[in-house]
């Protein structure tokens, strides 16, 4: 399959999530809940590094709340805290002061298993590199995603093929990364971030190594698949094209968020 | 998962697995093989030994002969008067046959052996007596003709037998004829030994070829066992008779050394009261053969022994080991030191190898690992994956090796290197001397020119020493179930350590990094 007839197949995985793909840019997500309850709530949420001794503080006193199932776009220049805030709310760091509460549970004050357990059954994530292991297949990189090995194999394998079936790649579940492209790398990449089935999904300039085509294939895919399964999607991206297609739009920048 | 996973990384890095393994295998099988070598070594040390010393024995007691004392004598004497002999065609046949201690041994008291049961830990002892008989047989010329003719020593040319012309071309007659002389000197050990022990002693370690070993109604008779070997040489088979020290014997039965490569200790084995009486050494002993209660206290029990016996030698089995020399000892030597260092070299570098291919393995997977971690593996999980690879590469090499080093240890024992050992069977001043007489028959034959008159003179000295048993071993080098698995063991346990060391490295990994490297 070529490149572009993957894509083709992306905008139709995309087409029958979304009846209307190119009414995408409307900010009203018809799933997201307008209830009280948030998914995250940050509260002074401060983090310092020790760079070369150089204290560097990269998030300074973030106060957030993030509505479960909302599309939220991060942007901000480089340096601003992007990446460091997409850590607090993706569990692999600790704020040096202040709480992230993910639900109930709070990721400041959790210890190292905890947070692994909140990664592993709560949180998907999408890179910007893909970040696939070049040794396996697909359906065996999706299939890392049941972390804890509490899954029947058997259930493993089907639940995969049934999360490559649903970003288009069925056919290429026994393919390497490197016999990919970079559009179904990154599919790869979403289905195992969807196939354990997380309450949220955060994405790391997800199109940064893509190009314009293969960029809308997949925000159609993500954008899919958050209104499909209602989840939370946090994006951090540079591209106002991306950004301007979630609910809401964070910018970040020496440390301080702004709403725009 | 994880085997999957496993078997694809190691697919992928399919040269460093094999450097890894090739490292591992070098090493494993130069473990085998140098533990192999090293017990086969040993097999043969102590096969040396059990043939000397019989099995079961922990400690001997010996004493340390005095030079110039008997036994520690130079040489051995033989005497002949002038009416010895008997004369016949020109010829006088001479011979005669002496039981004496053997060559740098010292006799002691008897009652020693008692001294030593009356001391705690002694399980059992026994006491022996080394003897060498050596007779002497020659054929000498008549001399009294060549005195009584006056002719001179001119060189005759007649023959023997040709008896009419003895009368012109003195000296005639003699080994050749020709007045030349020939004797044949003959030494052979003779182990006088309790017949009723049967726990301890150099007959322990004997299997019966033929006839019967001693039972207690043998004391005081006039009988002997032989060893197979010399049975062999000397052409004697049970029933026949031997002269020993002037005294015949009937031999009843042979025995052979359990190990098929080593003599027994002694050419002949006769009741210890019967060695005394017969070598004029009555009441003397010459070894005690001790067995401990307690292998564990056979140090101590030396200790004690030496308290004991102030006169005496006390050697323990380990003693006795050193007392192995020979190119046997030279194989020892170097497998326990340049074979042992070599395999601890080789195993330290291999794991070296495969801890810094596992440590750069990390550093090149950081984005990878950085990304289980954060889609939720927990550090155990990657830490298992990564020494699981370590351990499955040292398992390799370790499998490898074992192939290897079994090939080596095939290939030894096809080439079955001879390994000379010579066992000090006392420590008296004329044992490790050069050139022991291997087990017997020695045969001097020279035409000397007598000089006339002198029909009376001394025998030569025969200094030989027969103080060391010498013995020629095939190393045969065993493979023992223990050796693979320690072997194994090693390799997984460098690959462990690899694996701990790369998975600590691994864990280590702040998962963020993930999101910090760029593609």
């Amino acid at each position: 399959m070529s490149r572009a007839e993957a894509g083709a197949t992306g905008v139709a995985d995309a087409t029958r999530a979304s009846s209307s793909p190119s009414d995408q840019h409307s900010p009203t997500a018809p799933h997201a809940p307008e209830g009280p309850r948030p998914m995250y709530r940050l509260t002074d949420v401060v983090k310092t590094y020790t760079q070369k001794k150089k204290t560097v503080t990269a998030l300074a006193g973030v106060t957030l709340e993030i509505p479960a199932g909302q599309m939220v776009a991060i942007q901000g220049p480089t340096g601003g805290g992007k990446s460091t805030l997409l850590q607090m709310l993706g569990a692999l760091d600790r704020p040096t002061s202040g709480t992230v509460l993910l639900g109930e549970k709070d990721l400041s004050r959790a210890g190292d298993h905890a947070l692994a357990a909140a990664r592993g059954r709560e949180i998907g994530f999408v890179f910007q590199g893909f970040n696939l292991i070049p040794t396996l297949t697909a359906a065996e990189n999706v299939e890392t995603a049941f972390a804890d090995g509490s899954v029947p194999r058997d259930e493993r394998r089907r639940r995969a093929a049934a999360a490559l079936e649903s970003v288009g790649l069925a056919e290429r579940a026994d393919h390497l990364p490197a016999e990919l492209s970079g559009g179904q790398q990154q599919r790869v990449a979403i289905a195992r971030a969807l196939v354990k089935e997380p309450t949220v999904l955060l994405a790391d300039e997800p199109t940064g190594s893509l190009d314009e085509a293969t960029r809308d294939e997949i925000m159609d895919l993500l954008e899919g698949v958050w209104r499909e399964r209602g989840l939370t999607l946090v994006i951090v991206t540079h591209d106002s094209a991306v950004a301007k297609r979630a609910e809401r739009r964070l910018h970040l920048k020496g440390g301080q968020v702004t709403e725009i | 998962m994880f085997f999957t996973y496993l078997r694809r990384e190691l697919g992928n890095r399919r040269k460093q697995t094999v450097v890894i393994a090739i490292g591992m295998a070098l090493a494993i099988a130069l473990v085998i093989i140098v533990n192999g070598v090293a017990a086969g070594v040993r097999n043969a040390q102590s096969s040396v030994l059990e043939s000397v010393y019989g099995v079961g024995t922990d400690v001997t007691i010996t004493q340390t002969a005095e030079p110039g004392t008997d036994g520690g004598g130079p040489g051995q004497q033989f005497s002949f008067g002038s009416g010895d002999g008997s004369t016949e065609d020109g010829s006088t046949e001479v011979s005669q046959n002496t039981l004496s201690a053997a060559r740098g041994t010292a006799t002691f008291d008897a009652s020693t052996l008692a001294t030593v049961e009356g001391v705690d830990g002694v399980s059992a002892a026994t006491a022996t007596l080394s003897l060498q008989n050596s007779s002497f047989s020659g054929t000498l010329p008549d001399f009294s003709q060549g005195s009584s003719g006056g002719a001179g020593t001119a060189p005759g040319s007649g023959t023997g037998t040709d008896t009419g012309t003895a009368q012109q071309a003195p000296p005639t007659g003699g080994a050749d004829g020709a007045g030349g002389s020939s004797f044949d000197v003959d030494q052979f050990a003779v182990e006088g030994i309790d017949v009723t022990a049967d726990a301890v002693g150099p007959l322990t370690s004997v299997t019966l070829a033929d006839g019967r070993t001693f039972t207690a109604d043998d004391a005081g008779k006039d009988v002997v066992v032989l060893d197979q070997a010399y049975a062999t040489s000397a052409d004697l088979t049970t029933g026949d008779t031997l002269t020993i020290g002037g005294t015949d014997f009937t031999v009843i039965g042979v025995v052979a050394s359990t190990s098929s490569d080593a003599a027994t200790a002694s050419d002949t084995y006769v009741p210890l009261d019967t060695a005394q009486t017969v070598s004029g050494l009555t009441g003397q002993i010459s070894s005690v053969y001790v067995t401990a209660a307690s292998a564990s206290e056979v140090d101590s029990l030396k200790s004690d022994l030496e308290a004991a016996l102030p006169d005496a030698t006390v050697s323990t089995q380990s003693d006795l080991a050193s007392s192995v020399s020979g190119s046997l000892s030279t194989a020892s030597g170097l497998v326990s030191n340049l074979g042992t260092w070599l395999s601890v070299i080789v195993l330290i570098a291999a794991s070296a190898i495969a801890v810094l291919f596992t440590v750069s393995g990390v550093g090149r997977r950081t984005r990878e690992f950085g990304t289980l971690k954060a889609i939720g593996w927990s550090n155990a999980r990657i830490t298992r994956q990564v020494a699981g690879e370590s351990l499955v590469q040292g398992l390799i090499g370790g499998v490898v090796g074992v192939a290897v080093g079994l090939l080596g240890i095939v290939v030894v024992n096809a080439i079955a290197p001879t390994l000379s050992a010579s066992a000090a069977t006392s420590s008296g001043p004329g044992a490790g001397g050069p050139g022991g007489m291997p087990g017997g028959a020695a045969t001097a034959a020279a035409g000397s020119a007598v000089e006339g008159g002198a029909a009376a003179g001394t025998g030569g000295g025969f200094g030989q020493q027969m103080a060391q048993a010498t013995t020629d071993i095939a190393l045969h080098v065993p493979v023992t179930l223990s050796i693979i698995l320690v072997a194994v063991g090693l390799a997984v346990l460098g690959g462990l350590l690899a694996g701990a060391i790369g998975g600590w490295r691994a864990s280590r990994l702040r998962p963020a990094e993930a999101l910090r490297s760029v593609a």
